[in-house]
């Protein structure tokens, strides 16, 4: 089990570093979609069986579709190289590694890597459901209008303009 | 059982790497993605904290998490779309109308 994480997790980090380092907006796709996937296995290790399905219903198959699509449909190819300034180039990545570091300390401090899981918790789908439907009721709600406004709004925003 | 601050850490390292792309790139569909990577990093810290409290709450949280990410993705590709519709470009470099 615990193996199985660090590998996940190794995968999950190179994936990313191969998002952000891409020049090719369709290899960056790609990579997210091997993020998204090792995360599902991730919190399936963590006793989220329900989310772990959603993850690659929802995030690795239709918004990635509708990303993957975008990209296609406006025809993205790689970008042109700025030229940053100087600064950022010498400072930029010595300064994510001292932010990643910082963080990094603060959890191990407040966290320490002898704490003891809870027990057992049971992420199934009649779980969430009933947490969702009785204490979650109000937000789930306004959830639906959420998408409801989001469906529209994509609809005139993405229409032809008369 | 992995521990508690080794997922907070891979949350931590993936959320780093998500700004760091989102202020890097410059094309406009590679920083959405950048957004969607921090999202869910974030969602691994609460499926982690909801481990650990021995809680579902965190998991009904990383829920609505990719309910509001998916709409948001609907309508950020479309206000891309528009904007490629006027604009020609995807490069954010062309995006300076909002510019004083």
């Amino acid at each position: 089990m615990a193996a199985l994480f660090y590998i996940l997790a190794a995968v999950a980090i190179l994936a990313a570093l191969c998002v952000v380092l891409q020049r090719t907006p369709v290899y960056s796709a790609l990579a997210l979609i091997v993020v998204l996937c090792s995360l599902a296995v991730v919190y399936l290790l963590l006793g989220a069986e329900f989310l772990a399905v959603v993850q690659v219903i929802i995030y690795a198959g239709a918004i990635m579709v509708l990303f993957v699509l975008v990209i296609m449909l406006l025809n993205a190819r790689q970008e042109t190289p700025l030229d940053r300034s100087r600064l950022a180039r010498w400072l930029g990545a010595p300064l994510l590694a001292v932010f990643l570091g910082e963080v990094c300390f603060a959890v191990w401090q407040r966290y320490p890597v002898k704490a003891t899981a809870a027990a057992v918790i049971d992420g199934g789908p009649r779980a969430i459901g009933a947490l969702l439907f009785r204490s979650y009721v109000l937000p789930f709600e306004v959830t639906s209008i959420l998408i409801l406004v989001a469906v529209l709004g994509a609809v005139v925003l993405a229409k032809k303009q008369p | 059982m992995v521990p508690l601050a080794h997922i907070l850490a891979l949350s931590a390292i993936l959320f780093g790497l998500g700004a760091a792309g989102f202020l890097v790139r410059r094309n406009i569909i590679t920083i959405f993605m950048c957004i969607e990577l921090m999202l869910n990093a974030v969602n691994l810290a609460f499926i982690g904290f909801a481990r650990f409290l021995g809680s579902l709450d965190g998991q009904v949280f990383a829920f609505f998490v990719i309910v509001v990410a998916a709409a948001e993705a609907a309508v950020g590709l479309a206000i891309i779309i528009a904007v490629y519709r006027n604009r020609g470009s995807l490069s954010i470099e062309d995006f300076d109308s909002m510019k004083l």
